[in-house]
Order: C-alpha cells, then sequence, then structure tokens
C-alpha cells in the first residue's frame, strides 16, 4: 500500500485536532459568531468519531457543508475575497477536513492548512504575543506533520524533534527575514477601519478634549535623540495649529499653503532625532520646534506643521532635525496674520474690554501687550487642574475672573483670546509637551497624557514666539510633567503616577522590549535592509542583485548539504555492499533477506532451503553460502577487516549461482 | 574455534541438569561476562542444582541463602559477636562471603533484606559495622524468584532487578529429558563425584577473554539501534538504559565467547536478547503478555541492522 492511502491512526487524528485548535482559537475574534460556533462542532465531532472510532460522515454530506459554509461567507461579507473572509473560509475548510481524514496526505494537507491559518493571524495583529503563540502552534504542526510519518513515537518526543528541528531552521529563518527583498509598504493593504478607535490629537480643540487625552498611558511616540536628551522645557512636540476659533472651539485651517522646504533660518544648535509614531490615523507627523527637515512623502504647511500625503496608518519612523533657536514668519503674509486675529462678533466683555484697554495704552507695540497679557495671567493666580468647573457661554470671562482653573487647553484659549483682542496676532498650537526617558534602552517615550495646548503670538521684527501660558501658572507642568502640576487627589493614568515604582519599572521593561520589536522586527524596512547590506559592503543593492544573490546562497548551501549527506550515504562499507548484492539474488530465488536477520542465521536458512528442490542446486551451494557468510561476518564485525578477505568475499559472490 | 574447556564444563553440567542446554549456556555466560543471574520459575525444576554444579565445575565455593520474610541483613552480611576471652567483638561473616551465593527465593524476603545482597552484588563488597570487608572472587549470585503473582512475595523493583544481568526461566523439562532424568542415577550423587574442570584463576582469565571480545562500530551501532527503538517505542513504559546496552553487550561477548569467535556478531545479540530485556522492558499495556521470547522477537524483528 503506497504511505500516502495509510489510514489516519487514532493519534494522528488527535494530533490533528490539537494543531487544528491552535491555529483556529487565536482567530475567534475574527471571525462571525456563527463559524465560531460551527467550527467548534465539527471539533468536537471531529473528537467524538475518533474517541469512539466512528465512522466518518458521508462525502456527500461533507460537500454539502462545504457549499453552505462558502455561502454563509458570503452572506456575511458579501464577498469571499479579502482578509477576513478568506481566513473565515480556510477554518471552514479546516474544519470540514477534520471530518475526512481517511489516509494519511488528508492529514498532510490539514497540517498544511494549519500552516495557512497561522500565517492569517498575521493579517490582523503583529504584536509579540502573537509571534510567540504563532511559534508555539508552528511546533505543534510540525510534531503532527511527523507524526502523520509515524505516529508510534510518544508526544513528548515528537515535540522535542519538532523543536529541534525548528530551531535547525532558525539560522535559515534569520538570513532569509535580514536578506530577503524588501518591498515597501506592507505586502497586503490594511483595511481602512483599522485605526478608527485610535485615540490621539484631533484636528480641533474644545474645552476638555485634552484633558480627556490625559488620561489615556497610550504611547504616542518614541524618540531616540543622537544626542543627549533636550531639557524637558524644551521638548515641545508641535501637532496640529490651530488658527480657527468659532466661540466654542479651535480649529486647523482647512486651507493651507505648503512649503516643500523649510522657509526659515537655521541659527543655533540643532537636535538631531529619530522619532517611531504610532499610527493614528491623522495626516500630521510631530516634531520637535522647529522642524528644521522633513521626513520622505511630507510637506511643510504654511503654519509650520509638517503633514504627511497619506494619513498614518502604519507606524512609521523617520530621522527629523529640529532648531530650538529658529524664528519663523518674520514676514508673514498678511492673509495668515488676519486670521490670527480673527474673533467672534461678541462675547467674553470683560476679556474684550482689557484687550481694548492695552491696545489704547501700548497702540502697535505687541511685545509691550504680550508683557502685559502675561502678567495678566500671573495676577489671577489660575490654577491647573484636571477638573475645571463647567464654562458658561463667555469661556474665556469664566476662566480668567470667575472660576479661575482650567486644563492647557483652557490656558492657550484665553491667553490668545486675550492677546487677539488687544489686535496682536495668536494662535493655538497642540501637541505634546515632554516625555518619560525609559531607562531601559534610552528612548523618549512619549504618551498621551503629555498631549498639551500652547499658544503662538506673532510679534513684528520676530515673527511667531511660543509662549506657553500654562506654564506661567503652572511651571512645575513644563519642567517635570503634567503629574507634579495638577493638585493631589485627582485621577491620574497610572503611568504617570510617581508611586508603584516596581510596576512601573516592569512596564518600562515590557516596553522596552516592544520598542525593540516593533524597531527591529516590524519596523525591518527597505531602508533598514539597505543600511544593514551597506554596512556589509553591499553598495545600493537593488532588488534584482538581491534576489540572485539570495538565490546563488540559498543554491549553494543546498548543493552543499546535498553533497555532503550523499558523500555520507555512498560511505556505505564495501562489505555490506557486497552482501547487499548477495542478498539481492538470493531474493530472486524467493529467499529474501529480512533486515533484522544476522548474517549466519540467514546463511543457515538459506543453505537449509527448500531441500526439496535440492536437485537443481549447485552442489556446493550450501557450503558457499556459509562461507559467503562467514566471510561476510567477518569483514563486518570482526577486529581489523582484511582487504584480501574483502576480495575473496567479492569473487565469492561473482562465482555464486543461487 | 570454541574453548575445549568450556565446551568440557557445558558437557558436564549438561549430563546433569538435562534437556535444558540453552538456559545453561546462557547462565555460563553470564558468569563469564561477571553479571549475576536471576532465575525465575517454580520450585523444584532443577535451579539449586544448576548452581550447585556450576560451582562445582568451576571448582568454585558454595552457599545457598533460603530467605525467608523474618529474615534481617546480618543474616546475610555477618555479624559481630563479643568474644569474652579477648574481649573484644569478632565478625562473623555470614553466608555471602563465598564464590557462588544461591539466593534462593529472593522475593520472599522483605526489601531491607533484600537490599542487603544486591547491594553487596554491586559492590562485590560488604560494609558492617563501619568496616569494608571484600568479598571473594570471583564473586556469583544466582538469586531464584517465584513467579510474582504467588501469595507472600515482595517483588523486587525494577532498579533492583537492573542489577541482574540476566534473568532465565528454566522451566518443565521435555518428556524425553524427563524420562532420562528419572531412570538415571541420583543427581545429588553426580554433583557430589563431580571434579572441577578449571581452577578459579583460570576461570578469571577467561572473564578477561570475554571482556576483549571485539565489538565492531557497526555491532554498537545494532545495540543503540535497538535501545533507540525501544525509548521511542509506544509499547514499553521506558526505554532500555545505558546499564542495560552494556549488559546485552557484555553478555553478547561471552556468548560470542562460548561459540569460539574473537568478535561478536548481530546473532549472539538475538540470541541472548531475551534474557537481557525481559526483566528491564515494561509493556505500557500491563495486560499484554510478557513472555521473554515474544518481547524479544518484537524487538529484533522491529530493527533492522544497521
Amino acid at each position: 500500500m503506497a504511505r500516502s492511502n495509510r489510514p489516519v491512526s487514532r493519534r494522528q487524528a488527535w494530533w490533528l485536532l490539537a494543531s487544528a485548535l491552535a491555529a483556529s482559537l487565536p482567530l475567534i475574534p475574527q471571525i462571525p459568531t456563527w463559524l465560531v460556533f460551527a467550527a467548534g462542532c465539527a471539533f468536537a465531532l471531529r473528537a467524538a468519531l475518533t474517541w469512539r472510532q466512528w465512522h466518518l460522515p458521508p462525502r456527500w454530506l461533507l460537500v454539502l457543508l462545504v457549499i453552505a459554509g462558502t455561502v454563509g461567507v458570503f452572506l456575511q461579507y458579501r464577498t469571499i475575497m479579502g482578509r477576513t473572509p478568506g481566513i473565515a473560509l480556510l477554518v471552514v475548510f479546516l474544519a470540514l477536513k477534520l471530518l475526512e481524514l481517511r489516509a494519511a496526505r488528508d492529514a498532510v494537507a490539514t497540517a498544511l492548512l494549519c500552516y495557512f491559518l497561522v500565517l492569517g493571524q498575521f493579517l490582523f495583529t503583529q504584536t509579540i504575543p502573537t509571534a510567540l503563540l504563532a511559534a508555539l502552534t508552528i511546533v505543534v504542526t510540525t510534531a503532527t506533520l511527523l507524526a502523520a510519518a509515524d505516529d508510534r513515537p510518544h508526544p513528548q518526543l515528537q515535540l522535542r524533534r519538532s523543536g529541534l528541528m525548528l530551531a535547525q531552521a532558525l539560522p535559515f529563518m534569520l538570513l532569509m527575514f535580514l536578506l530577503f527583498p524588501r518591498v515597501e509598504g506592507p505586502l497586503w493593504g490594511l483595511p481602512q477601519d483599522r485605526f478608527s478607535a485610535v485615540s490621539g490629537l484631533s484636528d480641533s480643540m474644545s474645552p476638555g478634549s485634552i484633558a480627556q487625552l490625559s488620561q489615556s498611558d497610550a504611547i504616542a511616540f518614541r524618540v531616540q535623540f543622537k544626542g543627549d536628551v533636550p531639557p524637558q522645557s524644551q521638548l515641545y512636540w508641535r501637532g496640529p495649529v490651530m488658527p480657527a476659533f468659532d466661540g466654542r472651539s479651535w480649529r486647523v485651517t482647512k486651507k493651507r499653503g505648503t512649503y516643500s522646504k523649510v522657509p526659515y533660518k537655521e541659527i543655533g544648535t540643532p537636535v538631531d532625532y529619530e522619532l517611531t509614531l504610532e499610527p493614528h490615523g491623522q495626516f500630521w507627523l510631530f516634531a520637535l520646534e522647529l522642524p528644521g527637515t522633513l521626513p520622505p512623502e511630507s510637506s511643510l504647511t504654511s503654519d509650520y506643521q509638517p503633514v504627511a500625503r497619506q494619513a498614518v496608518r502604519n507606524r512609521m519612523r523617520y530621522t527629523q532635525r529640529a532648531w530650538p533657536d529658529a524664528s519663523a514668519g518674520i514676514d508673514e503674509s498678511p492673509s495668515i496674520l488676519e486670521e490670527a486675529l480673527a474673533l467672534p462678533a461678541n462675547g467674553n466683555p470683560r476679556t474684550r474690554a482689557i484687550g481694548a484697554g492695552w491696545r489704547a495704552q501700548h497702540g502697535d507695540d505687541s511685545a509691550a501687550i504680550l508683557a502685559a497679557a502675561e502678567n495678566l495671567f500671573l495676577q489671577q493666580l489660575l490654577i491647573y487642574t484636571l477638573n475645571p468647573p463647567l464654562m458658561g457661554a463667555d469661556m474665556v470671562d469664566d476662566f480668567l475672573f470667575d472660576s479661575k482653573r482650567g486644563f492647557c487647553e483652557h490656558f492657550a484659549a484665553a491667553f490668545v483670546y486675550v492677546l487677539r483682542s488687544a489686535g496682536v496676532p495668536a494662535r493655538v498650537v497642540a501637541g505634546y509637551q515632554g516625555g518619560e526617558v525609559n531607562p531601559v534602552d534610552g528612548y523618549l517615550v512619549v504618551r498621551q497624557y503629555d498631549a498639551h495646548a500652547w499658544t503662538e503670538a506673532w510679534i513684528a521684527g520676530r515673527g511667531w514666539v511660543r509662549i506657553d501660558p500654562t506654564a506661567i501658572s503652572a511651571p512645575s507642568r513644563i519642567n517635570s510633567n503634567f503629574a507634579a502640576a495638577v493638585p493631589a487627589g485627582e485621577t491620574l493614568p497610572f503611568l504617570a503616577r510617581g508611586d508603584l515604582a516596581w510596576l512601573k519599572e516592569l512596564r518600562n521593561r515590557l516596553d522596552a522590549v516592544t520598542n525593540g520589536w516593533n524597531q527591529w522586527v516590524l519596523g525591518y524596512n527597505p531602508q533598514r535592509q539597505r543600511d544593514l547590506l551597506a554596512s556589509l559592503g553591499l553598495k545600493e543593492p537593488d532588488w534584482r542583485s538581491m534576489t540572485a544573490a539570495l538565490s546563488v546562497l540559498c543554491g549553494g548551501v543546498l548543493l552543499g548539504l546535498t553533497a555532503w549527506i550523499l558523500r555520507n550515504r555512498l560511505r556505505v562499507d564495501p562489505a555490506l555492499a557486497a552482501w547487499r548484492r548477495f542478498t539481492a539474488r538470493m531474493a530472486k530465488r524467493g529467499i529474501a533477506w529480512r533486515p533484522w536477520e544476522g548474517p549466519l542465521d540467514f546463511a543457515e536458512r538459506a543453505a537449509t532451503y527448500a531441500p526439496d528442490r535440492a536437485a537443481t542446486y549447485a552442489p556446493d551451494r550450501a557450503g558457499s553460502i556459509r562461507e559467503i557468510a562467514g566471510l561476510y561476518a567477518r569483514l563486518r564485525y570482526g577486529p581489523a577487516p582484511d582487504a584480501t578477505d574483502l576480495k575473496l568475499l567479492k569473487a565469492k559472490i561473482a562465482a555464486f549461482t543461487p | 574455534m570454541r574453548l575445549p574447556e568450556l565446551e568440557a564444563i557445558l558437557a558436564d553440567i549438561n549430563r546433569i541438569i538435562l534437556g535444558k542446554k540453552r538456559p545453561i549456556r546462557l547462565a555460563l555466560a553470564c558468569l563469564l561476562a561477571r553479571g549475576h543471574l536471576l532465575i525465575e520459575d517454580l520450585p523444584g525444576v532443577g535451579k539449586t542444582t544448576l548452581a550447585h554444579v556450576l560451582a562445582r565445575v568451576l571448582g568454585l565455593d558454595f552457599q545457598r541463602i533460603q530467605f525467608t520474610s523474618d529474615m534481617l541483613p546480618a543474616d546475610i552480611l555477618g555479624i559481630s559477636i563479643f568474644d569474652r576471652e579477648s574481649g573484644a567483638f569478632h565478625f562473623h561473616p555470614g553466608p555471602i562471603f563465598t564464590q557462588v551465593v544461591l539466593a534462593d527465593e529472593i522475593n520472599r524476603a522483605t526489601p531491607k533484606a533484600q537490599s542487603a545482597l544486591l547491594e553487596a552484588m554491586e559492590e562485590r563488597q560488604v560494609t558492617a559495622e563501619g568496616k569494608t570487608r571484600a568479598l571473594p572472587r570471583p564473586f556469583f549470585v544466582i538469586a531464584t524468584q517465584n513467579p510474582t503473582h504467588q501469595i507472600g512475595t515482595f517483588p523486587l523493583p525494577e532498579s533492583q532487578l537492573d542489577r541482574f544481568l540476566l534473568k532465565i526461566e528454566l522451566g518443565y523439562p521435555d518428556p524425553a529429558a524427563e524420562r532420562e532424568l528419572l531412570a538415571g542415577a541420583d543427581r545429588q550423587q553426580m554433583v557430589a563425584d563431580l571434579a572441577a574442570r578449571i581452577a578459579p584463576q583460570r576461570l578469571m582469565e577467561l572473564q578477561e577473554q570475554t571482556r576483549a571480545v571485539h565489538a565492531s562500530p557497526a555491532l554498537i551501532d545494532y545495540v543503540q539501534a535497538l535501545a533507540t527503538h525501544t525509548r521511542s517505542s509506544p509499547r514499553w513504559q521506558a526505554g532500555l538504559s545505558p546499564r542495560a546496552c552494556l549488559a546485552l553487550l557484555a553478555v553478547a561477548r561471552a556468548w560470542a565467547l562460548l561459540d569460539g569467535r574473537e568478535h561478536v556478531l548481530p546473532e549472539d545479540v538475538q540470541s541472548v536478547l531475551p534474557g537481557v530485556v525481559a526483566h528491564r522492558l515494561r509493556p505500557l499495556d500491563d495486560t499484554a503478555r510478557t513472555d521473554a521470547d515474544a518481547v524479544a522477537a518484537a524487538l529484533i524483528e522491529a530493527v533492522p541492522l544497521p
């Protein structure tokens, strides 16, 4: 019977069930509930079939079930193409294939399906736990393949062998990972809805919107500085700039011009860093003020905000240079200044009155008005808090003169309002301020709770000047972090708290591991590959020459391995080779050598075989057989095999007529 | 060339114990390989006679210890007794201080007494009351045990069974041999009349010669293949230990020497396999037939010669 037609044993069936379970369990969140239920039933049926050794369901039923499953998937998604429907279909096939384990080839096909499903998991998540789980499933599935070939060894032994084989394949995998030509972008398009639930800054700011972010310790981006980390008070990560105000919320201007090159003079010392941005589903890219270079595939808006051509839906890494001392917009266009002065027709009468007073007092002296505004904020003894009271229609008045309590968006909004009412162009800048250096890997980690809003005022002759009104009232927000600035007793996100140092330490380590994974495994892009190859001495390789080199390399390794194995196989004991010739000739006469039979035992059996035909044998046949076997036994098992003995054996075998 | 002295020894024993050529040959092989022998069989099939004859024909001292459930280690090893005249303790050696010991019905004794014997077997010395005393050389233990399902037995654990190089069964003689036995002369007298064929010194030389029998790499591959198979096969609870492999090789060498060869053949390994593996491999399925020959045959047929 051919090997592929052997029936599937119970042990093999259990193995396959284990693999199928391991491969499909992680997919439960991705596939529809009815399919989870149906596949669970199929698995349970498989277990019952194996347990009680029932007959397999008839073929026509399986065909019907396959059609039903496919129709079900189509009705669910209105297509059977694409990521999720494809995976759902694979689950259908796997579950039904388990009910069709007739022969060894079905077992192999099922195991291969399991490998495919493992691959499918990576279409949904690519985190470290996913990879670990997938590695485990691959060990189990490989053990299943081993069991499909030979189910006698103990399961523990199969698992160990499978692990060993995969460990042996590891260097090859690493080589392929590092050298296989990379393509730009992911291999498969990720669906547009993937980042709908991601938190982060939006293109508008209303009271409470940033305070809400302060409750999240999700990571916004990570930064690795080329030199020392600049002081905390300089870490202003510029995000969306919001000049438009409708009386309640601040917005990004829809129509903005763009620069393809940075429009300001490079003065002072630059700061170089590499930023790894978590996907946030928006166009803007964060940069330390003021951005000196532009990431690839991006441009700079007229309010100095780098924006990507496409929304950031994948983790993105770019190197940047910042000019902290640069000043921008000395000859700002009138339309932008006009927008930065616009206020609604009425509201906030007290603030407006103060602004008008300053205007009357100082005239066009913007710097003096700025100083007056800062002085006002200082005098009002404003309190920085996560839980400001609700404001009425005149928000700025309420904040500045009544409640005097607010979060950074209140400070920024009020400051811009005051300046605009005194005739000084000003706007709100949102972004992140500060960050925390992870001592484990030295990356500066900026989290959502570092979200901040500050202001820019335009002073003639100096251009846009950054003023952070929060820093006036709560300097510790800028110098250390926001947790230090809010009054005691307010609810803080876990990681922003100062206590529980060991948990924070643990979290830091975990984050460093995740960051390493992101940087080196998921972030191993064509650029990194080119850098690596360049460091190996390959300058500017294109993917064609890389493919060629890789094929030559793999081909060479395979050829070498084959040659080595062949050489080992060819190094058969010459006595054994002669003996095999001899036994092959005996087999033709109906006396087959059993592979476990010793030479003398075989000779005894062969010499006395079929005595009734003795008349047809050569007269000295029995003697010759015994002699050949004796010679062979001495050559193979005796000490110091003799070349003359070997010659004699060969001659005897050549002369022998069975 | 077969060694004439060994042939003569075998002939002498076969003259007294009839129709048991194979077990007798195995017993001699065990002695040549410096191992100890376990015989599991019913009473009255000639176990004691075999031990006795072996000792006589090889010119060795012989002692018999009948194991009972109230036996203490001192009953085997010996004890120190206070001597009033000299005012000191004097060690009185137990029955184990001899060259051939027949430990009869070893599984009747408690584990404590059993372990006293088994330790002496392994170390070839006795430590009693803080003093170590070497046992005579050569030292050979033939232990008998009743089939373990009988009432009032303490079965030997696997670790202690492993100390016996071989386990054989004698079984009932075939009718022709039994008839000859019944018609023949008195066995006890025949044993008493036996003369030693070789001196103990010569026996130790033969033991050295056994060790020198050549085992080729191909043969060692075969022994390893057998062990590997038992380790990966679902048939047995555990595979053969390295000690079992050493035992197999040692007995196969003795078997080859008895056959007059200076190298071991796979046939030798296969011939001694039942005696070596039957008490070392425990089937996973306890109800399976544990007949030594069947176990060995299944193992042999599962492993091709390398």
